[in-house]
């Protein structure tokens, strides 16, 4: 058996789920056991891809060759080990507890909808480990469509509006901007592969570099930088499951992943300092940060508030790329992992809510902390790890932010985010407060799923499991740009 | 036998539909009818595949037809640039011909359904016969056989619709203006070098230096076949043609037709004008092509969306992607004409397969289908749905179908010769156009129903030519090699002609 199994395992685990699911509808247990299984068995095998990357093994995989310069394949960057952690290991828990949310809350078509889940799931793990640009654009539109079905599964006039501008934002630029940017760099390059230092240095003269970056960082919609980030809001009209681990993990860290391949394979950290190309998108990113956190205090709905927090912590990741230093970029990516994990928590959370109570506004949620007492801490301690407050995961990549700013003299951009840091405390923390501390204002019943629950709590525990197991990450992101 | 098939391929692929037409006009049985039109469109596609091979090593087969040589006798020309077109139309025959057989019956007086697949067979000989002359003036002759026949077919959509005559009688009155403008091109040309044959003619134009004739020979052959080929703002007869004619034809025309007369825009340029490229400077005739095709490209796609009925809006939409077919051809490069082959190909099986779902949904509803009838449409039919999802995607271009690689091809080649607007203005137009198919798709998707109907069984005789094609625009958006390479044959092909 050799090592490029895995690489199989990982991308067809999912495609399997996707292609039994539906034969399966008649039997719902059997049908709902495939997610953690898959989800298992694809982390299972990624687990096993990191630990190679770790060895120094390179792994890749030609899939299909189109032509010469073109064809599908796969390749292990560092960057791809961690965002298929990422993906596959929040799989397992959001599988488990999309059973307790769809039953719970009696959802209708639930074959289709696990149909599509696992291939929205096949589409990230494959933009994960994609070895070329092509790969990764291709499968970057197949989680694109693949995901509609799930955003507009309500099928009522709400769903179709926000279906209409999901799409008409996330294809619209990406074949208006991305794919442009990509057969560009095709031409001048003559190949779509990715390389550790950039492949763009000395093709290209300096003064384009900006543009075409511009191109790539608002083609990668998915990314949510402002002005394209009102998708992100319209798709909470999905299940639950869906913003959690579509919205908050794979398809938004499909968005940043990209960015930050593109900034790092593709442009090359170095040959990105050395033009300063990259500093436009530093104030880009930092005005979209600050301003999605305003606009996430106005906002009185749950997940509403959540997806605006998303777009700002998106943009933490995005900036981490744009600033583009070692350690900078290192923040950038254990973001991604910490980000995902701190945020699945909260919307595991809001979803357990809403199952239990059928609330969705903040205001509504006077006192009833008492009677979930789970979720609620669940989604302190989640906020917690996106505040970045120690002991829970997300303090060090905010650290490692901080510390790539400070070297590259960027000072404005420390006050930023505090600034932000400071938002955050409010509009997140506000809601256990209010949970926990004030009156309960009427009776509500509260019905409890406990396939909800525990997802829940368990993620929440993982924020503080990865504060104390960093190493590993550490280790993967110190070998991202290639310096040991 | 064999060798004695394998000498006479060429024509045998023009003259076996042409024979059954006239064997099936005859006939009384309409089963029958279509058994033997199958039969004779499966036996041009064998014909078909067997020629392929042969130019895949000879690379040039030039056949003289009753052993005349040229250029008092007539040549037929099969290289690797002819081959493309002739495959689609060969291929795409065959799966056109298994499908029509319902929708015949359905729409067509009983008396007529063996006439309709005498006309039928008529127009893919014509069609084939076009592509492989290589005489200025039989080419002429198989543009009125295919364009009466098919003229013919649009009208007989009468039964269901009277407005099919007008739409008939349009396409016949531009398809005759088309035709005479060519024939006096070619009258033109042969008045000042004697000669039809078109490599002959490009031997011969050169010397001529800067003739009036050759000029006015040249507009006059390039406007008429333009009307053929539908570039804008020459396509006023298509969407009428397409949406009234009975639902098979529209699949054969749309698939086919413009594909043909495109190809001899192709063959005009390049081969017979193609040795005289200097002198005559196709600079500046390439940029009003250029121009044409933006404009198609935009005007196509903006009638669709205001479109209501759905075959008329894959009418328009068919212009604008004629368009970007010219809009290869315009960028007079290696590169460009290789992405106008490869979209050649690719868009007749999407267009094809979109065809084919459409009036598969008129077909078991007994409705015309437009944006209302539509709704809901996709839970009763899932298969039909699903062949049209995967259509209307590969339409938009979108990654895993042929419509990708069509777009990737013709941008990067937009980029390679004219810099970064063109490849703009291209995606901004295919931009564009997902709104009228998300406009159909999620009509199809979404639950209320508009029609009242009863559940439908779908039958294996519509879906599973539908499946094919369906598959087909799948399949090769992968393994795309393919088609790639023989189209980049075929430019490298050509342009070697020009230097």
């Amino acid at each position: 058996m050799t090592n490029e199994f895995y690489i199989y395992l990982s991308i067809l685990t999912p495609l399997i789920a996707f292609f039994t699911t539906p034969l399966l509808s008649s039997n719902p247990n059997l049908r709902d056991s495939l997610g953690p299984i898959g989800g298992i068995i694809t982390f299972y095998s990624s687990l096993n891809i990191a630990s190679l990357y770790l060895d120094g093994e390179v792994l890749s995989l030609t899939f299909f060759q189109i032509s010469e310069t073109l064809s599908i394949s796969f390749k292990i960057t560092g960057l791809g080990v961690i965002f298929g952690l990422v993906a596959s290991g929040l799989w397992i828990l959001a599988s488990i507890y999309t059973i307790g949310y769809m039953r719970g809350n009696k959802e209708k078509n639930q074959t289709r909808f696990f149909t599509f889940y696992s291939i929205a799931i096949f589409a990230a793990i494959c933009i994960a480990y994609s070895g070329n640009l092509l790969t990764l654009f291709i499968f970057y539109e197949v989680l694109t469509f693949s995901t509609y079905p799930l955003v507009a599964h309500k099928q009522n006039e709400e769903a179709k509006k926000a279906g209409r501008l999901y799409m008409g934002i996330l294809v619209g630029t990406s074949i208006v901007f991305l794919l442009p940017a990509i057969i560009i760099v095709w031409v001048l390059t003559g190949s779509l592969d990715f390389s550790t230092n950039g492949v763009l240095k000395g093709n290209i003269s300096n003064e384009y570099v900006p543009f075409l970056l511009a191109l790539f960082a608002f083609g990668i919609g998915k990314a949510a930088l402002m002005p394209f980030h009102k998708w992100l809001p319209a798709a909470m009209v999905a299940p639950t499951p869906v913003s959690a681990l579509l919205h908050a993990v794979a398809v938004v860290k499909a968005g940043v992943f990209s960015m930050l391949v593109v900034i790092t394979y593709v442009f090359g950290i170095d040959f990105l300092t050395e033009t300063n190309g990259a500093v436009w998108l530093i104030w880009i990113s930092s005005i979209t940060l600050l301003l999605s956190s305003c606009i996430a205090i106005t906002k009185n709905d749950l997940k509403a508030r959540l997806a605006y927090s998303t777009i700002s912590q998106l943009s933490y990741i995005v900036l981490g790329g744009a600033i583009a230093t070692n350690i900078a970029v290192q923040g950038a990516s254990i973001h991604i992992v910490m980000h995902a994990v701190g945020k699945i928590t909260l919307f595991f959370a809001a979803g357990a809510i809403y199952v239990a109570t059928h609330l969705s506004k903040i205001s509504d949620l006077n006192g009833i902390g008492k009677s979930m007492p789970l979720t609620f801490v669940a989604f302190f301690i989640g906020s917690l790890s996106i505040i970045g407050v120690p002991p829970m995961g997300g303090s060090w990549s905010k650290f490692y932010l901080m510390l790539g700013s400070v070297e590259k003299d960027y000072l404005l951009v420390i006050y930023i985010l505090a600034i932000s840091t400071l938002l955050n405390v409010y509009y997140l923390l506000e809601i256990p407060a209010k949970a926990f501390f004030q009156p309960k204002r009427t009776n509500i019943q509260v019905t409890k799923h406990p396939l909800i629950v525990y997802p829940t709590f368990f993620a929440a525990m993982l924020t503080i499991v990865l504060f104390i197991y960093i190493e590993p990450l550490k280790d993967i992101t110190n070998l991202i740009s290639g310096n040991q | 036998m064999m060798p004695f098939i394998i000498k006479n391929l060429p024509i045998l692929i023009v003259i076996t539909p042409l024979m059954f037409s006239l064997i099936v006009a005859v006939l009384n049985n309409n089963r029958l009818a279509w058994t033997l039109s199958t039969f004779a469109s499966f036996l041009t596609m064998i014909f078909t595949i067997l020629l392929c091979f042969e130019v895949s090593y000879k690379s040039n087969i030039s056949y003289y037809l009753g052993n005349w040589p040229p250029p008092l006798g007539i040549e037929y020309v099969i290289d690797r640039i002819s081959i493309i077109p002739i495959m689609i139309v060969s291929v795409i025959g065959l799966i056109a011909t298994l499908f029509a057989h319902n929708f015949f019956t359905l729409e067509i007086d009983e008396k007529l359904v063996s006439k309709t697949y005498s006309l039928w067979l008529l127009t893919i000989a014509g069609l084939i016969g076009l592509i492989t002359t290589a005489d200025a003036f039989n080419l002429f002759v198989f543009l009125e056989i295919s364009s009466l026949s098919a003229v013919a077919l649009v009208a007989l959509g009468s039964k269901v619709d009277r407005k099919a005559l007008v739409a008939g009688y349009n396409y016949l009155i531009l398809g005759a203006v088309g035709a005479t403008f060519y024939v006096i091109g070619v009258g033109l040309l042969y008045g000042v070098t004697g000669t039809l044959n078109m490599g002959d003619l490009a031997q011969k134009i050169p010397a001529l230096g800067l003739n009036k004739s050759v000029i006015v020979a040249f507009t006059f052959m390039m406007l008429g076949i333009m009307v053929k080929a539908a570039v804008f703002p020459l396509h006023i007869w298509l969407p009428n043609a397409y949406a009234y004619a009975p639902s098979p034809v529209s699949v054969l025309l749309a698939a086919t037709a413009t594909k043909v007369s495109i190809y001899i825009i192709v063959r005009i340029s390049y081969t017979i004008f193609g040795s005289s490229y200097e002198i005559y400077s196709f600079e500046s005739l390439r940029y009003i092509l250029l121009y044409l095709a933006i404009l198609a490209m935009f005007a196509g796609t903006i009638m669709a969306i205001f479109e209501k009925d759905v075959k008329k809006l894959l009418a328009h939409s068919s212009v604008a992607q004629i368009g970007y077919i010219v809009l290869g051809i315009s960028l007079a490069t290696s590169p460009g004409i290789a992405s106008s082959f490869i979209h050649l190909i690719n868009h007749a099986l999407i267009k094809a397969g979109l065809f084919m779902s459409i009036v598969a949904m008129g077909y078991y509803t007994l409705k015309r289908i437009d944006v209302k009838t539509i709704a809901g449409l996709g839970r009763q039919l899932p298969i039909t749905f699903f062949s049209f999802v995967i259509c209307a995607l590969s339409l938009a271009g979108l990654p895993l179908t042929v419509g990708f690689i069509s777009k990737l091809y013709l941008i990067k080649a937009a980029y390679m010769s004219e810099g970064i607007w063109l490849p703009f203005l291209i995606l901004v137009s295919s931009a564009l156009s997902l709104i009228y198919i998300w406009k159909l798709i999620e009509g199809l998707w979404y639950n209320e129903k508009s029609l009242k109907i009863e559940k439908i069984k779908e039958l294996p005789e519509i879906y599973l030519p539908l499946l094919v094609i369906t598959f087909l625009n799948v399949y090769f958006g992968i393994d795309a090699g393919l088609i790639i390479d023989n189209s980049f044959i075929a430019s490298d092909a050509l342009m070697s002609g020009i230097k």
